[in-house]
């Protein structure tokens, strides 16, 4: 498996890996069991936390009467099990309750705080994506020499770096002193509900209603975000890159092309390069899903609204319906993606087989 | 192997280590830590984390000798001061506490933090790792499920939870985050054991009537530990990491305790004007985690084979 | 490769398009007011359940009320609005409202009597909770139908179940939860039998000068003009109220022109601000105190010589000199500066020798551990080091307990905690409001379960001060009420386990040509219709 050499931020397996040549069904069994255990280590996290969820609803100055109302009302009284029954029930038909901190259905907080998510994730994974594998091959060809080295380092500068110290210095430089980009937030207020959600994607909503000043804004706010999580990315996706090239580089196919007098250039791109890209897309795919559920800090130094400064900012005002399905959905994204890239690795790789 | 001609204080012992036919067991380790080590020292990158290292280290056992000031004592007349004034070498914070003995002090937490969760969650895994891999049938399936369980949580949020529940602080912190880090040893400790289990020597001790308890305490995991430790090396970083993300968000060690995380956060409100308060603990969280990346990209390149090929 | 790097050639000249993407905006636009404010606190914008400081900012722009305050002379207190006059039995128990004219909701309906009617009847019912603003003058969802009656479209009665001062009753109809809404629009609404409740969480339906068009959790609030305003046309025609929660990028969006006003700089950057050209800082004082409390379970803090050690011993002026420095002042007693009766003496002085007497006279000269509870906000953080710093010189081994809002409640309203740091801020604009929670609790018990009374969360029983406390609601003579509250702070200063600190000051940092900006003092929310730029 390619993410065994996976550094520490990264460094995590596909829960699925060696069982997955069983049938369908197993695989779809195991994701079950496996989602219903997150509801379950979750929801109890929420329940035994020494913190009373009514005091969270109803506030300060509440008597003891509108106390009880509320208990009642959460259904609080109930064994914990029926509790978590009623929940997973709930879950299963599309509701995952109120949020106390919003007053909205949870459901509807997360459509709409999703989408920001996914698209600093997918913009991240792009520029990771774009620098990291053209990166990883250079450090590859010239391995050995500075051009090695640097890649190296740029990877253990990525590794090391407090992601939300970064983006505090970045905004204080890039915002503050050279205003070269936006400040925090998605869009600037007088651009707000100009262009009409269509996919929640600013970006891909504002060139849909081809509003450039729209676009131009909205890109002038992510990209900051989006680079750093794009470091980050780059960081693992360039020495992936590097490892597997290596590998194709010392094979004997490579040996008999040079040796057929092809041009490095077509060596590298045209053979190796081929070969490598499945295992690439499997990397790819973690490493998005890492991004997914790791821009928590990010955002919150971004002011971004997105999944994981939704899921930070209820868990700190104990609003436990939220934490629930926020992190319900990232589980699940999280356990496809690993899926996605086991069955594509399986399916593709001559040697998986 | 490096050919440069390495000093050693005494010949006759580096040839012991160096030889190709090594006489003993004990001998060959010897050896093969050497080589190991020699190796390492090439590596300009890797011992300049571990000078790094061994600096911060020591800089935390004797934080009293280095600090030039109580990290706790409060100056209300002298907030805020840019670094160098008053014998302030990184200036003072918010509530006119020295930066420097901050930080010094600071590192003592950090590197608490990284030897109890390198020491907690490696053994949690190792238990549950050779257990299921020992015991296996059921067993094994029940607490591999578990792992996965585990393993597809969002992290940072499992950890963020389980502080959450348990209250903030810096023992809430390690446990959380052991918690979270814990399942990858679990499987790294499985696939081990599952090697080891059928073993001529297994077989052996078995026969000599050794229970289960016996043999996974007694012979398994010392045979697992080499490679978690090889593990924990290379996640070090990400524990400080995520040590100083949970600090930042006000979930790690509490206040007035110098924690680095915590320390950009209570700066941040003065970042425009008084960049140092916030900036300055950052980059210490920088350096000790480069640090520790450095000197495991250095120990991957020494212990696997494979990367190191070239 | 092809298409991959063609793709890449996209995303290279969409960085560096990106780079030049300047925020294009110096100004805002002249009928927009764009305010950068942690909203993060709003839950709902119904009047009948939403009780926080942003919420209460919105209700005030989108909500009438039977009487309020005038922005521009908050000092004269309570004047008519949708009431035009109101009279008082001789026995002092019913008030007869007389309904204005010319007040219309943004849904074209006028206001009437009835809409009164429902709209308080609904607040009773509901009962969410703010309600005992109203249930304390004994509704109760019960006896509504007969308590609280509109005899025609004009005429609204009440009737109280005692004689009370009717500044107090009408004081507390100005507040958020005297909004007044519009009947037949909520009721349209209406679903399950909530009157409306659901609706009203997320939409709007009052008679004010705005209306909420667009309200997104934690992220902003959105209002344009009522159409259909009865009063003078606001010259901002659309208010923004974006939520940032960092005080310097609130900062950096005021100097680069992206927004107006910036409500929560920090004294740094407020210092900043006063430097730069062409903004302003405008100064309000709030009715929010800091205090600390001990609680008298605990039997080293009920030491009342161990409490006044304790009150010496804080650094009063040194925080609200540094840290707190403009933001704060120093004011020791329970009614808010503005407030009727409001006590302004400050006996007590940052004084470690003084501090060092009185707890040698007490039972435990060494002091011993106290555990301060703080949630997790900076400034309540560093207010509690800085007490850590200076009661640790009297020796105690203080140790602090940071909890987010939640948990650290808890323990306060479960009597768990030692000390207590927090602040409160008056529900409605009658000295009632702090002095019937400060110094207000009849029945010390653990049975009583008054978690409502902070006198009761500290465990402090105070059957004698009690009475005078409800002695002072029904007096209806302005100068003999004021006095009873004089002499009420006055002893409560001395004797009491709280140690009342600082009083807030709101600074607001806004564009030079922003006028009139008023956030409500101490007694109400913010006024965006007579601002003008």
């Amino acid at each position: 498996m390619p993410q065994n050499n996976a550094p520490a931020p990264y460094a995590r397996r596909s829960p699925f890996a060696p069982r997955w040549p069983r049938k369908l069904l197993g695989t779809l069994l195991t994701i079950a069991v496996t989602l219903l255990g997150l509801l379950f280590v979750t929801f109890m996290i929420g329940r035994v936390m020494p913190i009373d969820p009514v005091l969270a609803v109803i506030g300060e100055r509440a008597t003891q009467a509108q106390y009880n109302a509320v208990y009642l009302e959460l259904g609080l009284d109930k064994p914990l099990l029926a509790q978590f029954a009623i929940y997973v029930n709930d879950v299963l038909h599309g509701d995952f309750g109120t949020s106390i901190r919003t007053g909205q259905q949870v459901s509807d907080d997360i459509r709409r705080v999703f989408p920001a998510t996914l698209e600093l994730a997918t913009l991240g994974t792009l520029i990771g994506v774009f620098i990291g594998v053209p990166l990883g091959v250079l450090a590859a060809v010239y391995r050995g020499t500075w051009i090695d080295q640097l890649a190296r380092l740029v990877g253990l500068v990525g590794y090391s770096m407090p992601i939300f110290w970064l983006g505090l210095v970045g905004l204080l430089v890039f915002y503050g002193i050279l205003g070269w980009v936006a400040g925090p937030g998605r869009l600037g207020v007088f651009y707000q509900g100009i262009v009409p959600t269509r996919t929640g994607l600013l970006l891909l909503d504002a060139a849909i209603a081809g509003d450039w000043t729209v676009f131009k804004d909205a890109f002038s706010h992510i990209i900051l975000p989006a680079s750093l999580l794009g470091y980050f990315s780059l960081a693992y996706i360039s020495r992936m890159t590097r490892s597997f090239m290596l590998e194709q580089l010392n094979s004997e196919y490579v040996t008999t092309a040079r040796v057929k007098g092809l041009s490095e250039w077509n060596v590298v791109w045209r053979h190796a390069f081929r070969n490598i890209r499945i295992q690439l897309v499997t990397v790819i795919a973690l490493a998005y899903a890492n991004l997914l559920e790791g821009s928590v800090l990010t955002e919150i130094i971004f002011a971004w609204p997105g999944i994981g400064s939704y899921i930070t900012t209820s868990l700190l005002s104990n609003d436990m319906n939220s934490v629930l399905g926020g992190t319900v959905v990232i589980g699940t994204i999280f356990v496809a993606l690993n899926i996605f890239s086991d069955l594509l690795y399986r399916f593709f790789d001559p040697r998986a087989k | 192997m490096s050919d440069r001609p390495t000093p050693s204080p005494r010949p006759g012992l580096r040839a012991w280590l160096l030889s190709d036919a090594p006489s003993s067991r004990r001998q060959a380790r010897a050896a093969a830590w050497y080589t190991g080590w020699l190796k390492l020292r090439a590596n300009t990158l890797a011992m300049a984390g571990l000078v790094v290292l061994v600096l911060l280290i020591a800089m935390a056992l004797f934080a009293s000798l280095v600090a030039t000031q109580d990290p706790f004592v409060q100056d209300l007349g002298a907030r805020l001061l840019p670094p160098g004034t008053d014998a302030h070498l990184f200036g003072t914070d918010s509530l006119g506490r020295d930066i420097w003995s901050r930080l010094v002090y600071g590192a003592r937490i950090s590197l608490y933090i990284v030897a109890l969760v390198a020491l907690v969650a490696p053994l949690l895994g190792l238990i549950i790792g050779t257990v299921a891999g020992y015991m296996g049938g059921i067993v094994d399936v029940v607490l591999m499920r578990f792992t996965d369980i585990f393993l597809a949580f969002p992290r940072l949020i499992l950890a963020l939870a389980f502080v959450a529940a348990l209250g903030a602080g810096i023992e809430n912190a390690v446990l959380a985050i052991s918690l979270t880090a814990w399942p990858p040893y679990a499987r790294i400790a499985r696939a081990e054991t599952l090697t080891i289990r059928n073993s001529d020597f297994i077989h052996a001790i078995k026969l000599q009537g050794a229970g289960p308890i016996r043999i996974i305490t007694r012979h398994v995991w010392p045979l697992c530990i080499s490679s978690l430790v090889i593990r924990v090396t290379l996640d070090m970083a990400g524990i400080i990491l995520t040590a100083a993300g949970l600090g930042f968000l006000g979930l790690g060690a509490q206040p007035p305790s110098p924690e680095w995380g915590a320390m950009v956060s209570e700066g941040r409100k003065y970042i425009l004007d008084h960049w140092w308060v916030a900036t300055i603990p950052g980059l210490a969280i920088f350096t000790i985690s480069l640090a520790f990346n450095l000197l495991g990209d250095g120990l991957r390149d020494v212990l696997d084979p494979k990367e190191a090929g070239k | 490769m092809k298409t991959s790097r063609s793709f890449q050639a996209a995303a290279l000249t969409a960085v560096l398009l990106g780079s030049v993407a300047l925020p294009a905006m110096a100004e805002t636009p002249p009928n927009m007011l764009v305010i950068a404010n942690r909203i993060d606190d709003i839950k709902t914008l119904d009047p009948a359940e939403s009780f926080e400081f942003a919420g209460a900012d919105v209700s005030r722009n989108v909500y009438e009320k039977l009487v309020n305050f005038d922005p521009l002379d908050l000092e004269a207190g309570f004047e008519p609005q949708l009431a035009e006059s109101w009279e008082i039995s001789e026995d002092g128990t019913e008030i007869t409202f007389t309904m204005a004219d010319g007040h219309v909701f943004a849904s074209g309906n006028p206001v009437t009597a009835k809409d009164a009617e429902f709209s308080l009847r609904r607040a009773v019912t509901l009962n969410k909770t703010p309600s005992f603003i109203l249930t304390q003058f004994g509704f109760t969802p019960e006896n509504v139908e007969e308590t609280i009656v509109a005899t025609d479209d004009k005429t609204l009665v009440i009737k109280l179940d005692q004689k009370y001062a009717v500044s107090f009753v009408l004081n507390c109809l100005t507040s958020t939860i005297g909004g007044i809404v519009d009947m037949a629009t909520v009721m349209e609404h209406e679903t399950d039998g909530d009157m409306g409740a659901e609706w009203l969480r997320t939409n709007t339906a009052g008679s004010g000068p705005y209306k909420v068009v667009d309200w997104k959790p934690n992220e902003s609030v959105l209002m344009d003009l009522n159409p259909n305003y009865g009063g003078e046309k606001p010259a901002m025609e659309r208010v923004i109220v974006q939520h940032i929660q960092e005080s310097a990028t609130q900062r950096l969006q005021l100097e680069r022109g992206d927004i107006d006003i910036a409500r929560n700089l920090s004294p740094e950057d407020i210092a900043a601000v006063k430097e730069t050209d062409g903004l302003q800082v405008v100064d309000e004082l709030k009715g929010r105190l800091m205090y600390w409390s001990a609680n008298q379970k605990n039997e080293m803090l009920s030491d009342p010589k161990v409490v006044e050690a304790l009150k010496w011993a804080t650094d009063y002026a040194g925080m609200s000199g540094s840290f707190l420095n403009g933001q704060y002042t120093v004011h020791q007693a329970f009614l808010p500066l503005t407030f009727l009766g409001a006590l302004e003496d400050k006996p007590f002085s940052y004084d470690i020798e003084k501090a060092k007497a009185a707890l040698a006279e007490s039972g435990f000269p060494d002091c011993g551990a106290i555990e301060i509870s703080v949630r997790d906000a900076q400034e309540r953080i560093d207010i509690a080091q800085s007490l850590q710093n200076t009661w640790s010189q009297l020796g105690c081994d203080v140790s602090l307990i940071v909890g987010t809002g939640a948990q650290t409640l808890d323990r306060y309203r479960a009597r768990e905690h030692d000390i207590y740091l927090g602040a409160w801020g008056p529900d409605y604009p009658d000295p009632n409001t702090n002095a019937g929670t400060f110094a207000y609790n009849p029945d010390n018990s653990d049975e009583a379960g008054a978690t409502g009374l902070l006198a009761w969360r500290n465990a402090w029983g105070i059957p004698e001060m009690s009475e005078e406390t409800l002695a002072a609601v029904t007096e209806n003579d302005t100068d003999t009420r004021k006095e009873m509250y004089l002499a009420l702070q006055k002893e409560h200063q001395t004797v009491s386990p709280f140690g009342i600190m600082f009083q807030q000051i709101e600074q607001h940092a806004m564009r030079d040509n922003v006028q009139n900006f008023i956030s409500g003092g101490a007694t109400t929310a913010a006024s965006y219709w007579v601002v003008t730029k």
